[in-house]
């Protein structure tokens, strides 16, 4: 038996003279209980919660394939204005997957970005890039007017009037046979630096590409 | 608990009284109709030995309230009506709505408000319901603010409220969605793309609300879950929250009403 009135209490149940305790036993049965049920019920909250979590977030870290659709023949295109083409972004759901591009040639005299070089076509997304309304282009004043909220971008996409952070979104492109394919998505800054896709409203100059970071699962064409 | 007094007879006229009972009539409660009419105090009171929720009836619908209260003091109310309007509407609708976005959604909608019986009528109540709620929230909160009820030591009710406006914004975000028209959708667009301008976080969030990098699939259902199931259960709960501590702290005096000086008071008890 310890003396009861030493400074610190032994570890061991039976030295502090705990009713009916075992030899060596360190643990009380009421706190060996207590810490049971209560892990029981921790594992049991967390073996619906995590899953319902992960469940809402996957999403996010979804990467979706790329895929390739054919908007028209090379002779539907010309150098010197965009035909815009109707494509399907999103499968399944029927009109609201669908989104607007215009395209047209690739013209060496105004596209004179070295990135642009490779490709024989130029095809501008139609999502704003101040908050995602769709923009149209305007013949008679060479420019992407949006309804909104009065953004407004030049030939090459490039932002001349209104709220939009960036140049529009384009799309990369390929020659199939005869046929032009629009791929996926991606953003460039205001020099036309490529970079992967973002969502409107935020901006790639400066600090704005590490503020709004890409996808973690967006892949590299 | 002390047990109450008992209340006072109401001040009936005369004729309405029932005459004393004269001691060669029966005592009147052995017949049928008696019997009947004891019923529902007796089905009340095996409910209440059981549950003591008279007690908790009373505390929370006789409370002492300050002199001067006034009109301003039923936003509240009125909120909490707007809000169950918008519960029991969306019930209904719901057992119509299909959250379909290749044409079924638009449909469900269109059916509901032409062919159903009172339909354009309760989804009228539920679309213009919504913003009255909104008003009525403003309207309850500007009384808060301006008569100082949000005071010590009411500023954790306060705080309940103001998530309760912000979970009544999502309540209108996600339901603009449903209808699934050209001005729903754009609506949608926006907004997402609004929260996505947040720095760091936004893209996730984005993200998160439209179920991927697009707007897609999922969209229009998860919209409606959050619409009809998880939000309006957590508000549920917050507005128990909010009245609970409404009763627990009782109502405010408006801030003209000036407390009695210690000597009028002294004179009211001679």
């Amino acid at each position: 038996m310890a003396d009861k009135h030493a400074k610190h209490k032994s570890k061991y149940t039976a030295d502090r003279l705990i009713p009916g305790a075992f030899e060596g036993e360190t643990v009380t049965r009421r706190r060996f209980m207590v810490g049971t049920a209560n892990a029981a019920g921790a594992i049991a909250t967390a073996a619906f919660t995590l899953p319902a979590l992960g469940f809402a977030l996957g999403p996010i870290f979804k990467s979706t394939p790329h895929h390739w659709e054919t908007v028209g023949k090379e002779t539907d295109f010309n150098e010197d204005n965009y035909v815009p083409v109707v494509f399907t972004l999103t499968a399944g759901i029927g009109e609201a997957g669908k989104t607007t591009a215009y395209v047209r040639k690739f013209n060496p005299k105004i596209d004179t970005d070295p990135s642009d070089r490779d490709s024989k076509y130029i095809a501008i997304s139609s999502r704003c890039a101040h908050l995602g309304c769709p923009v149209r282009w305007v013949d008679a004043a060479e420019r992407f007017i949006c309804p909104c909220h009065g953004g407004v971008y030049d030939l090459l996409g490039k932002r001349v009037g209104g709220p939009p952070v960036r140049p529009l979104d384009r799309f990369y492109t390929r020659v199939e046979g005869e046929f032009v394919q629009l791929g996926p998505r991606f953003s460039v800054n205001s020099e036309l630096k490529r970079f992967s896709p973002r969502d409107p409203g935020e901006p790639l100059d400066g600090i704005g590409q590490y503020l709004y970071p890409s996808r973690p699962t967006a892949q590299k064409l | 608990m002390p047990r109450l007094p008992k209340l006072p007879a109401p001040p009936l006229p005369a004729a309405l009284k029932a005459p004393p009972r004269r001691p060669s009539e029966s005592n009147g409660k052995d017949g049928p109709l008696e019997g009947a009419k004891e019923a529902g105090i007796s089905v009340v009171d095996w409910v209440d030995e059981r549950t003591s929720l008279s007690g908790a009836g009373r505390w929370l619908m006789f409370r002492k309230v300050p002199k001067g209260t006034n009109w301003f003091y039923t936003l509240g109310s009125a909120t909490l009506f707007a809000f169950l309007s918008q519960a029991v509407t969306g019930v209904f609708l719901a057992m119509y709505y299909r959250p379909d976005p290749a044409g079924g959604a638009y449909e469900s909608i269109r059916h509901v408000t032409n062919e159903v019986f009172l339909g354009q009528f309760v989804r009228g109540m539920h679309k213009w319901g919504s913003s009255v709620m909104v008003i009525l929230i403003f309207l309850h909160m500007g009384r808060v603010f301006f008569f100082g009820a949000y005071k010590y030591p009411r500023e954790l009710n306060w705080v309940i409220g103001v998530v309760l406006l912000i979970l009544t914004m999502v309540m209108s975000f996600t339901g603009y969605l449903l209808p699934f028209d050209q001005r729903a959708y754009w609506a949608t667009i926006v907004g997402v793309n609004i929260n996505g301008t947040g720095p760091l976080i936004g893209p996730y969030l984005s993200d998160f609300l439209r179920g991927g990098g697009e707007f897609g699939a999922t969209t229009l259902s998860r919209f409606y879950a959050i619409h009809m199931l998880l939000v309006p259960g957590l508000i549920v709960a917050l507005i128990g929250a909010h009245l609970y501590l409404v009763t627990k702290l009782g109502t405010t005096a408006p801030p003209w009403q000036k407390a009695k000086e210690r000597d009028e008071l002294l004179e009211a008890e001679v």
